[in-house]
């Protein structure tokens, strides 16, 4: 009972855990997927019916998707690749004059067999594709669907699973061990002890983060050969993947050293440690799509500094998206300078 | 009354600093370490409550004092690792805690309860602190100084507490400094793991090192010290060697009859001697002059109890640090608290 601090937060933190999973699957109920749609059935001769709009008007009314039309110029795929997405469904031309005909003709769904937001999308389709042929032809297959993914030849989950991973390991390991670290150090005086050499506490505290970006580094080949040569997997490999390496493991190494900074106790540090680390590692799109998750979820997780680096980390291994991996890399660049210079003032190495 | 005497000594030696300012900047080598009205306070608690001494070149100086005196609060101050509130500290002609850095490179300092790197050996740890103060050393040759070569290869959480202090003490040695600071060396150490440690310190001393330590082991500041300094409360309350501690603040000498508490108290109330018994069955009356001598052997005569074997003997550093300090420290440092009649006579003179 003398850590009160520690007991209270060891007792809220379950609650927690809790409230995050729920609120992650619940997301399904309440939240709605965003699949991009591009009718490209623009012009429908006189005195057909447009079965486009009306298949288009359907999938929206289902309050599951939020469909965000594209204009029938745009190059489809580059458009999924641009706003990081894998979830499409083209409607392509002459639809409504096959459907009046009674010829068959295919919708196309993209998306990633990985991510839960493809079954939905998939079964919202199926649904909406067999009221179609119901309606009017008896149940006779006149619409069918086609599946397609965005971005590779054979997508395999482990395609999509090793950003994820990546990122989990980015927070996990460096955040971690410098929470105990720092407050380890701090109770058996070690800081004290090194405080007397000349070591300062910048360069100690930048000793640790190097340390930890060879980590991250070690174990991002590690995982990506892994990924390769164990599962073959298909992701992309350039040289806009260092800046996430190296700002990740910086952030979440100054993170961790303020967390046992400013806790009193090692018990402290750690309950608060895995406070702020859970959550993050759930909700920054690590093991789950973000899409999945309710809307205010969603926005939630933009305050997260382990969102921009698991977007970032998707924006360039998988949708080859540099634009956006651009403004990632900017957003974690300045959150990685703000927490390793709070970190590095309000650590002390000795007493007042 | 023994406070009395302490605060016109810190006045004297105060007023000595003051009236002669020029005499100690006209010195050809200033003293390592120079304390003046140090003050440090924790709110309402004065840890440190205006202490002035110097320490010279090449001497061991010792903080004697019970635990919560502000011992380590001022060799901390002194050692750069804490703020002073108030008065002058110069370190090797530095101020401690603006100058840490530098000061650093310097001196070499063991902190109380020194810990490391569990998984570290005294060798890797030598070495790591060489790389930190970029220079290069003989980890052996260091090892073979604080009589720790048996133990180089052993982890420091595998080590003995008398071998981690041995490790603590090379440590503090890599820099070659000549100015060593020794917070509590030999607490919690068993009796002949603490000699070692003294023969540690006096090869050090030998080899020309200025050592300030502190202590709650009287025997250890007899043992080691050239020059001790007596705290209590924040204060300094005696300062100067053991013999002239002794002859400031110690009666002369002291009369001992082997004999009952019952001997004791007839004693007193039938002189005016300043007359303690130690419950072992020692009676112990403090002699300024010849005639208290007799005064004693004579009541105890009258009393028709029985007495045994006497004997004299000058007062030892423990008598005058017992009144000075009104109180025994126990084995942890701790006042025992058997005396305690200090607490009103005290607060009077704070």
């Amino acid at each position: 009972m003398r850590n009160v601090a520690g007991l209270f937060f060891g007792l809220i933190f379950p609650v927690i855990l809790i409230l995050i999973f729920g609120a992650i699957f619940s997301g399904n109920n309440t939240g709605e997927v965003t699949v991009y749609l591009q009718n490209q059935d623009i012009s429908v001769p006189a005195p057909f019916v447009d079965i486009s709009g009306n298949f288009t008007e359907a999938l929206n009314s289902t309050s599951i998707l939020n469909v965000q039309s594209v204009d029938a110029s745009e190059n489809f795929t580059q458009y999924l690749k641009d706003h990081s997405s894998s979830d499409g469904i083209i409607i392509p031309a002459n639809f409504s004059l096959n459907y009046a005909m009674q010829q068959p003709i295919n919708v196309t769904v993209y998306g990633n067999p990985a991510q839960s937001t493809n079954g939905i999308i998939l079964g919202t389709v199926n649904g909406i594709t067999n009221f179609f042929n119901l309606q009017r032809y008896g149940g006779s297959h006149i619409i069918g669907i086609d599946t397609a993914t965005v971005g590779y030849e054979s997508p395999k989950y482990v395609d999509f699973l090793i950003p994820g991973l990546i990122g989990f390991s980015i927070l996990v390991s460096p955040m971690f061990s410098m929470v105990n670290i720092s407050a380890e150090y701090k109770k058996n005086k070690l800081f004290k002890q090194l405080s007397l050499t000349p070591l300062t506490k910048f360069e100690w505290l930048a000793s640790k983060v190097l340390f930890y970006i060879v980590l991250s580094i070690i174990s991002f080949l590690l995982m990506v050969a892994v990924g390769i040569f164990v599962f073959g997997a298909n992701i992309t490999l350039t040289v806009w993947l260092i800046p996430f390496l190296i700002l990740g493991p910086m952030m979440f190494c100054s993170l961790g050293m303020l967390v046992g900074t400013i806790t009193k106790s090692v018990e402290t540090a750690s309950v608060i440690g895995n406070i702020i680390t859970f959550p993050m590692m759930f909700l920054s799109g690590t093991f789950f799509p973000l899409s999945i998750m309710p809307q205010y979820l969603q926005s939630a997780a933009h305050v997260l500094p382990l969102f921009y680096i698991v977007e970032g980390l998707n924006n360039v291994m998988v949708y080859g998206n540099i634009g956006a991996a651009l403004i990632d890399i900017a957003v974690t660049l300045v959150i990685a300078l703000v927490i390793f210079v709070a970190a590095a003032k309000l650590f002390k190495w000795r007493e007042d | 009354m023994s406070l009395g005497i302490a605060q016109k000594y810190i006045y004297i030696t105060l007023r000595i600093r003051k009236t002669h300012p020029t005499q100690l900047g006209a010195m050809k080598r200033m003293n390592p370490i120079e304390v003046s009205s140090l003050k440090k306070y924790y709110g309402e608690i004065k840890a440190v409550d205006g202490i002035s001494f110097t320490v010279k070149q090449g001497e061991v100086f010792g903080l004697l004092g019970p635990n919560g005196a502000g011992k380590t609060t001022t060799i901390e101050i002194l050692e750069g690792l804490r703020k002073r509130e108030g008065g002058e500290v110069k370190v090797l002609g530095l101020d401690p805690w603006g100058n840490g850095y530098e000061l650093h490179k310097k001196v070499g300092v063991m902190a109380q309860g020194f810990t490391f790197f569990e998984e570290a050996n005294p060798r890797e740890a030598i070495n790591y602190y060489a790389d930190l103060f970029n220079v290069k050393v003989e980890p052996d040759e260091i090892l073979r100084d604080v009589l720790l070569e048996d133990s180089v290869k052993n982890l420091f959480k595998n080590l003995s507490g008398g071998q981690k202090q041995k490790m603590g003490l090379a440590l503090s040695l890599v820099n070659s400094p000549e100015l060593l600071f020794l917070d509590e060396p030999t607490t919690g150490l068993d009796p002949s793991a603490r000699r070692a440690i003294w023969d540690v310190i006096r090869g050090l001393k030998a080899k020309g090192k200025t050592i300030i330590l502190t202590t709650h082991y009287l025997e250890e500041a007899e043992q080691l010290s050239d020059r001790v300094a007596i705290m209590d409360h924040g204060q300094i309350v005696a300062t100067g060697t053991a013999d002239e501690i002794i002859q400031k603040h110690g009666s002369a000498e002291r009369l001992e009859i082997h004999g009952t508490e019952e001997l004791a108290n007839y004693i007193k109330a039938n002189t005016e001697l300043k007359v303690d018994y130690d419950g072992k069955g020692i009676i112990s009356v403090a002699i300024s002059q010849k005639i208290d001598a007799l005064a004693a052997l004579a009541a105890a005569e009258q009393s028709r109890l029985d007495w045994g074997e006497i004997r004299t003997r000058r007062e030892s550093l423990e008598d005058v640090f017992v009144k000075l300090v009104s109180g025994r420290i126990d084995e942890h440092g701790e006042i025992k608290t058997e005396q305690k009649n200090r607490t009103t006579s005290d607060q009077g003179g704070r």
